[in-house]
């Protein structure tokens, strides 16, 4: 049992520092300085969570500490969803991929909260008001691009279009013990909350919903695109060049 | 005897502000949850306001020179997740400090948002509520930054959460 509540906490976790990453990548780049803080922020929350998640895993099996969970696992060992890993793309593709997962994440959270382990239900509960203004602000930014000019309107539904094939990865279940125990909610249930807040946005966005089709997968088994060990490379390379470095 | 050295731990804790709002005390934000005599020293237990909060280090850190500054050792921070922090626990002497430094408290119950619905901020210099809002994520994660149409002063929100 101890295995598989840490094997769930690190999916999770990694989910949250692999896209705090690719937030926190905007620094300097981003395209106004409120939204240079908004992604930093984001960032940090994601970041936050993901602490809080690999503190808790090493306390409870994995009996390492949340850097080395952070710094000294290979591609291979990161579950992370592949959506969460692709490169940040334009500032579209970074607004979609923040709303897609954001809209998936929130009622996740929410679902979380309720969970018969009191030290996860209490990062749940957390991290749900921070995701909650995750999806607002990305939203926000969705319909400003998808009904803004002809130029952001393309790139945001070319966007959608890239992202989709990566969206059916976040519906994959859960383990089915620790669903059973009520101590984390299956994914699938969440998907028509997912289609609701997708439809109304992308409506309001004047975006198409694209076609579905064929769904991309592996994350969850350590199978990753090339771009995930190009992050860890750098992400890592501090802590793998001066080991045991303190700072 | 342990009654008192509890209580001078306390209110050495009870003293430690949050580096980025400097008015605010850990014990008006309910930041500071627990302090606790134990037979292997004395355990005070903090909880971050946002789960990322940079400052945590610092004010673990600052408790643990109040209290050496109080005489009190060995000390232990614990940082607790469970039960979460909300804006809800902010003391109303912290609200009324926060206003007079120029941050708008949270606004209401920090209850289900709407995912657009915004209730407007209350200038705390003019009290005015004709204002309008910047940018969802100001200079720190916990505020957003806003501007009064009445007197046309910028301001920083502290978020509902």
């Amino acid at each position: 049992m101890s295995d598989r509540f840490s094997a769930m906490l690190l999916r999770r976790a990694d989910d949250a520092l692999v896209l705090g990453h690719r937030l926190s990548e905007w620094t300097g780049h981003a395209p106004s300085l409120e939204e240079e803080l908004a992604l930093a922020n984001l960032a940090l929350d994601l970041i936050g969570q993901a602490r809080a998640l690999y503190t808790l895993a090493a306390g409870r099996g994995t009996g390492e500490d949340e850097d080395a969970l952070a710094y000294l696992r290979g591609d291979r060992e990161y579950t992370n969803l592949l959506l969460l890993e692709l490169p940040n793309g334009d500032f579209a593709v970074t607004i979609a991929r923040l709303f897609l997962y954001a809209a998936f994440i929130d009622p996740f959270w929410r679902g979380l909260s309720a969970s018969r382990d009191p030290d996860l239900a209490a990062i749940a509960a957390k991290a749900e008001k921070e995701s909650a203004y995750h999806l607002r602000h990305s939203a926000e930014w969705l319909i400003r691009l998808g009904d803004g000019t002809d130029e952001s309107h393309r790139r945001a539904q070319a966007a959608l279009d890239r992202l989709w094939p990566y969206t059916g990865e976040m519906f994959e279940p859960e383990d089915e013990v620790l669903v059973a125990a009520d101590i984390c909610p299956e994914p699938a249930g969440l998907r028509e909350a997912w289609n609701r807040t997708v439809d109304s946005v992308l409506a309001e966005a004047t975006l198409a919903r694209p076609a579905e089709g064929w769904m991309q997968s592996g994350g969850r088994a350590g199978r990753h695109t090339e771009h995930l060990g190009h992050m860890l490379a750098v992400m890592q390379s501090v802590a793998r060049g001066f080991p045991a470095a303190k700072w | 005897m342990v009654a008192e050295l509890r209580q001078r731990a306390w209110d050495a804790a009870a003293g430690v502000t949050d580096p980025e709002i400097p008015v605010l005390t850990i014990e008006d934000l309910g930041v500071l949850r627990a302090v606790d005599v134990t037979p292997d020293g004395v355990e005070v237990r903090i909880t971050p306001t946002y789960t990322g909060c940079p400052a945590m280090g610092v004010i673990a850190l600052e408790v643990e020179l109040a209290l050496a500054r109080a005489g009190v050792a060995p000390v232990r921070v614990i940082t607790v997740m469970a039960p979460a922090w909300t804006t809800d626990w902010l003391s109303e002497a912290g609200r009324a400090k926060l206003r007079a430094y120029g941050i708008a408290p949270p606004p209401g119950q920090a209850s289900r948002r709407a995912l657009f619905a915004t209730e407007p901020a209350t200038c705390p210099r003019c009290a005015s509520a004709d204002t309008a809002l910047l940018a969802e994520f100001g200079s720190t994660a916990c505020k957003s930054l806003w501007q009064c149409r009445t007197c046309r002063e910028p301001f920083d929100q502290f978020k509902c959460h």
